[in-house]
C-alpha cells in the first residue's frame, strides 16, 4: 500500500495546481517542495509567485503609476509636484504581495488536505521519491503516481557571470534597493523587455543587448514592429545583433560592469551600473532523476513526455518548464489539472494550439495562435483585420491609445486562426479570442456578438469585421 | 412523497433574503441538483436545487417576497412526472427530416450553430441535419457549412417536367405533414435542391422563347406489335420488357435527324449543332423524377433502350444515378402520362431546345374515314424554344413522330 495516491515535486504554478486537483478529486496527495524561507518555513509558489510572474507584475503596476504620475497627469490636467519614488517602499509592497499569496496556497494546500512536505525531492525508481530536507536528513516515499514539476531556472552565459549584486538574474533584478543610473539589460526577450521597463520608467537609462537579429521573432512580426517603436519611444535603447563577449566588474567607488560585445559594426563597449542577464531559461532537473529512474530526457535538458504528459515510466508524469511547449505558468497549470485527471480516471486533454502568452511591458502584447509568419510559412491563405486603438473611443478618453488588434482568419472558411494585440489590457482581450476559439470561431461569429461600448474590447470586435472589410470605425482596405 | 423545498440555514449576520428568481414553474419537471430559485442576502447570493428528480408543485414564496432562515419556498413532489402536454406538432416535426413547427426552436434544440453557421444556413436553405458538424459537442462551424456548400452534393441536372416535384436522389422527405389547427400555417424553408430547381425552372421560362405545340397519335400500331412479340422479346433479351418507351425514343432519335434544329442547343449566340442523339428519359422512382441520359441513342437497339432505361429506373429508386449519367442530353422525353397526365405542357430542360412530353393513352372515339371508331389515343405535346426552333418545324417534328409511331415500320426502313 503506497504512501500516496500521488505525490508531486515541485509546488509552482505547475505543481500546486496539480496537488489541489488531484486532492479535490480525492486523492491522497503530497506535494515537496524544497524552498524554504528565513524562517525554514516551506514557501510554496515556485519562481512564478515569489521571483517571476507575480514580483514582476507588482513592480511593473508601481513603476507604471510613478511614470504616469510623472509624466502623464499633466495631459489630465492634474498638477503634481516633483515626483519621487521611494524604491525600498516599492519593494516592500512587492514582498506583501508575494507573502500574500504564497500564504495563499498553504492555505488552499490545508483546504484541500494536500500535505506539503519541506525538502528536495528526487525520483527514484518503483515510483519512489527520495525527500532531503534542510538538514539533509533523507526519507524515502512511495506513491502509485509521481508528478515532476521542478521547473526552470536562468541560463547563465559564459561572458557574465554573476556575483548576486552587480550582475544579476530575474531574481536580482527584483531586488534593487535603488535605481541603477544606467541599467544593462542581456535578452531582449519577455523578461528583458518587462524589467527594462521597470527601471527605466523609475529613471534608468536602459540599454538592452539582444544577440538575434530580429527582435521577438516569435510573435506577430507586424506587433513586433509596434512594440519596438513604442518601447524605444519609452526610452529602452535595444541593440539588435549584439552578441555579448565578455565583461568586467568595476569595484570600489564607482561600481559597475563594462561589458564588451560585438554586433554588425564590430566591438564595441558599454558600461552600467546595474547588468541583468535574462537570456532563457533551462529545465531545473539537477538532482531530481536517480540514474535508474527510467525518466528520459532529450538534449536539451527537457523531460520527454508524450501529449498528456506522460513520461513512459509507468505512474511517473512531467509538467511545466522541464517539459516541453512555452514556459508559461498556465501551461504548467493546465498540464497539471490534466494529469491530476487523468490519474483520477478522467479523458483530459490539452488544448496545446491555443495558449495564449503575455508580454506585461506596456503597452502590454497579447498573442494566440498563429501569426501572420506562420500562416505565410504554412501556405494557408488567410484574410487579416486590423483595428488601432487610436480609434477606439474608450481608449482615447484613458488617454491611453497606442497599438493595435490584429486577427487572422481563413481565406476559404473564416475560421480565426490568429489574434494578436498591443494595447491596453491586451491580455483580457485577447483571452476573449481565445475562448471563442475554442469553440471554432469564424471572425464573422465574432463580429455577430455584440460587445459593450465603450470598452476597450470593442477593438477586438471592429478587427474581426475588418477581418472581411466591413469594420465600422475604420476606412477599410480593399480586398485584395 | 411529498418534499418541502426550504430555504437554506442563513449564517448569524443575515437576518432574512429576498427570492430573486424562480428557474421552474409550477407543473414544470425537474431533475435533481438542477438550480430551483435565487435568494439574494446582503452577502451573497445564495442558491437551492432540486433535491431529487420530480416536480414542482406549488411555489410558497414568490419572486421579490421576503424569507427568513430554513422558510418553506415551495412543494416539491419526487419522481412525479410532469403533467404538461406533449406537443404531438412538435413530435411528428421531429420526425420529418424536413423542420417543421417552429423550425427555430427545432433547430435550436436539436442542431447547435454558431452565429455565423446560422445565417449561412438559412441563406442558402440547407438542412443543418445534413451537414458534418466539427465544433465542441457538435457545434455546427461557419467552416462546417462552408464545406458543406464546396462539396458537391449529387445534383442532378434538376428534372424539369411538369408532373411531380422534382427530387434528387436523395433520402426521400418523409411526408410533409400539413399543419394542423384552424387556419395554421407552417413556413418551412425550401431545400437546397428544391432551391436549385426552382432556379432552373425559372431560367428555363425567363430565358426561353417556350411555346408548346401539340398533336395526337393512334397508338393501335405500337399497341399490336408489342402484344404480338412481348413474349418472344422478353426470351430473346433476357427478361427485358418490352414497353411504349423504346417506340418513343426511337421515332424521336428519327425525327431528330430529320429536323436538326430540334436537337442542337444555344450556347450564348451560338448554336451547336449535335451530330449525336443523347436522349433524357424521365424516370420516375419513389424518390422523384430523375432523367438520365441514353447517349448515342441511334446506336441503341430498341432491347438497348428498354435495358437502359430499366436500368436507370433502379439506380434512380436506389439513388445510385450518378451526375455523368444525368448531364448532357440534347433532347429529353418525359412521360406524364403514367400519372394520369392527358395533356400537358412540358417545360424546357436547358440548354436543350424541346422535349416530347407523352401522356396518358385514353381510349376515345375518333373519326376514321367518315366513321366513328374507338382508338387508343396519347396526345403528343412539344416545347420548344422558338428562337431556335421554327413553328413549322415544330409542328413537322412533332407530325413525323406521330406519323412513325402510327406506322412503325417506317422507324425500321426509315421513312
Amino acid at each position: 500500500m503506497a504512501d500516496y495516491d500521488v505525490i508531486v515535486i515541485g509546488a509552482g504554478p505547475g505543481g500546486y495546481v496539480a496537488a489541489i486537483r488531484a486532492a479535490q478529486l480525492g486523492l491522497k496527495t503530497a506535494c515537496v517542495e524544497k524552498w524554504i524561507d528565513a524562517d525554514s518555513k516551506p514557501v510554496y509558489g515556485g519562481v512564478c509567485l515569489n521571483v517571476g510572474c507575480i514580483p514582476s507584475k507588482a513592480l511593473l503596476d508601481s513603476s507604471h503609476k510613478y511614470h504616469e504620475a510623472s509624466h502623464a497627469f499633466d495631459f489630465h490636467g492634474i498638477k503634481v509636484g516633483k515626483v519621487e519614488i521611494d524604491v525600498p517602499a516599492m519593494i516592500d509592497r512587492k514582498q506583501k504581495v508575494v507573502k500574500q499569496l504564497t500564504g495563499g496556497i498553504a492555505g488552499l494546500f490545508r483546504s484541500n488536505k494536500v500535505e506539503g512536505i519541506s525538502g528536495t525531492g528526487k525520483l527514484l525508481k518503483d515510483r519512489k521519491v527520495e525527500v532531503t530536507d534542510k538538514d539533509g536528513k533523507k526519507q524515502t516515499l512511495s506513491a502509485d503516481n509521481i508528478i515532476l514539476a521542478a521547473g526552470s531556472v536562468p541560463i547563465e552565459i559564459p561572458p557574465t557571470p554573476l556575483d548576486g549584486d552587480t550582475i544579476v538574474d530575474s531574481t536580482g533584478a527584483l531586488e534593487f534597493q535603488a535605481v541603477p543610473k544606467r541599467l544593462g539589460v542581456i535578452g531582449a526577450g519577455v523578461i528583458g523587455l518587462e524589467l527594462g521597463s521597470v527601471w527605466s520608467r523609475l529613471g534608468s537609462e536602459v540599454v538592452v543587448l539582444e544577440a538575434m537579429d530580429t527582435f521577438l521573432p516569435m510573435i506577430d512580426q507586424q506587433i513586433a514592429k509596434e512594440a519596438m517603436k513604442i518601447l524605444t519611444k519609452q526610452g529602452l535603447d535595444i541593440r539588435l545583433g549584439a552578441k555579448v563577449t565578455g565583461s568586467e566588474l568595476k569595484k570600489g567607488k564607482a561600481k559597475g560592469v563594462k561589458v564588451t560585445f560585438e554586433d554588425k559594426d564590430g566591438k564595441k563597449e558599454e558600461s552600467f551600473d546595474k547588468m541583468i542577464v535574462c537570456v532563457g531559461r533551462k529545465p531545473q532537473t539537477e538532482g531530481l532523476l536517480s540514474d535508474d529512474c527510467g525518466v528520459k530526457r532529450d538534449q536539451r535538458g527537457f523531460i520527454e513526455v508524450d501529449d498528456h504528459c506522460g513520461t513512459g515510466v509507468p505512474g511517473v508524469y512531467a509538467i511545466g518548464d522541464i517539459v516541453r511547449g512555452p514556459m508559461l505558468a498556465h501551461k504548467a497549470s493546465e498540464e497539471g489539472v490534466m494529469v491530476a485527471e487523468n490519474i483520477a480516471g478522467h479523458k483530459a486533454s490539452m488544448n496545446y494550439g491555443l495558449i495564449p502568452s503575455v508580454i506585461y511591458t506596456h503597452p502590454e502584447i497579447a498573442a494566440v495562435g498563429k501569426t501572420e509568419e506562420q500562416l505565410k510559412a504554412d501556405g494557408v491563405e488567410y484574410n487579416v483585420g486590423v483595428f488601432p486603438f487610436a480609434a477606439s473611443g474608450r481608449a482615447l478618453a484613458a488617454n491611453d491609445a497606442d497599438g493595435m488588434v490584429k486577427m487572422l482568419a481563413d481565406a476559404r472558411t473564416d475560421r480565426v486562426l490568429g489574434c494578436h494585440i498591443i494595447g491596453p489590457s491586451a491580455a483580457d482581450l485577447a483571452q476573449t479570442v481565445v475562448v471563442a476559439m475554442e469553440f471554432s470561431t469564424s471572425a464573422e461569429d465574432i463580429g455577430m456578438t455584440v460587445f459593450s461600448h465603450p470598452a476597450l474590447c470593442e477593438a477586438v470586435h471592429e478587427a474581426a469585421l475588418a477581418v472581411n472589410g466591413h469594420a465600422i470605425h475604420i476606412a477599410n482596405r480593399k480586398k485584395k | 412523497m411529498t418534499i418541502e423545498i426550504k430555504a437554506p440555514t442563513l449564517p448569524e449576520s443575515v437576518p432574512d433574503g429576498t427570492i430573486a428568481t424562480w428557474y421552474k414553474k409550477p407543473g414544470e419537471s425537474v431533475s435533481r441538483d438542477e438550480l430551483l430559485v435565487d435568494i439574494e442576502t446582503d452577502k451573497v447570493v445564495l442558491e437551492v436545487v432540486a433535491p431529487a428528480d420530480g416536480v414542482l408543485q406549488e411555489i410558497k414564496k414568490g419572486e421579490g417576497d421576503t424569507i427568513v432562515s430554513s422558510e418553506v419556498l415551495a412543494v416539491f413532489e419526487e419522481g412525479a412526472i410532469s403533467k404538461e402536454p406533449v406537443k404531438s406538432e412538435a413530435a411528428a416535426a421531429a420526425a420529418a427530416a424536413v423542420p417543421a413547427e417552429d423550425d427555430e426552436d427545432k433547430s435550436d434544440e436539436a442542431v447547435l450553430m454558431s452565429p455565423a453557421a446560422r445565417k449561412l444556413v438559412e441563406e442558402n436553405r440547407l438542412d443543418p441535419e445534413q451537414i458534418t458538424s466539427t465544433g465542441k459537442d457538435g457545434r455546427i462551424t461557419k467552416e462546417d457549412v462552408i464545406n458543406h456548400m464546396k462539396a458537391p452534393a449529387v445534383k442532378p441536372q434538376p428534372a424539369v417536367a411538369a408532373a411531380p416535384p422534382p427530387a434528387a436522389p436523395k433520402p426521400a422527405p418523409a411526408p410533409i405533414i400539413a399543419p394542423a389547427g384552424p387556419r395554421a400555417e407552417e413556413r418551412v424553408p425550401m431545400t437546397r435542391l428544391r432551391a436549385k430547381v426552382a432556379e432552373r425552372l425559372l431560367q428555363a421560362t425567363q430565358t426561353t422563347a417556350m411555346l408548346t405545340t401539340f398533336n395526337e397519335v393512334d397508338m393501335s400500331a405500337v399497341m399490336e406489335l408489342r402484344n404480338k412479340y412481348k413474349d418472344a422479346f422478353e426470351k430473346q433479351h433476357d427478361g427485358t420488357r418490352l414497353g411504349f418507351m423504346s417506340f418513343f425514343v426511337r421515332a424521336s432519335v428519327e425525327a431528330l435527324k430529320r429536323f436538326p434544329a430540334v436537337n442542337a442547343s444555344i450556347d450564348g449566340n451560338d448554336i451547336i449543332y449535335h451530330g449525336y442523339q443523347d436522349v433524357g428519359v424521365a424516370v420516375s422512382s419513389d424518390r422523384g423524377l430523375v432523367v438520365p441520359v441514353l447517349r448515342d441513342a441511334d446506336a441503341m437497339s430498341l432491347a438497348d433502350i428498354e435495358k437502359s432505361i430499366r436500368d436507370y429506373g433502379l439506380k434512380a429508386r436506389d439513388g445510385k444515378l450518378s451526375i455523368e449519367e444525368m448531364t448532357g442530353g440534347t433532347f429529353t422525353i418525359s412521360n406524364g402520362g403514367v400519372f394520369g397526365s392527358l395533356l400537358s405542357t412540358p417545360i424546357l430542360n436547358p440548354p436543350q431546345t424541346a422535349i416530347l412530353g407523352m401522356h396518358k393513352i385514353q381510349e376515345r372515339p375518333m373519326a376514321v374515314n367518315g366513321e366513328v371508331k374507338v382508338l387508343p389515343m396519347m396526345y403528343l405535346a412539344l416545347s420548344y424554344d422558338h428562337r431556335m426552333i421554327d413553328g413549322k418545324e415544330a409542328v413537322q417534328f412533332l407530325v413525323t413522330i406521330k406519323d412513325l409511331l402510327e406506322d412503325p415500320a417506317r422507324i425500321f426502313l426509315e421513312v
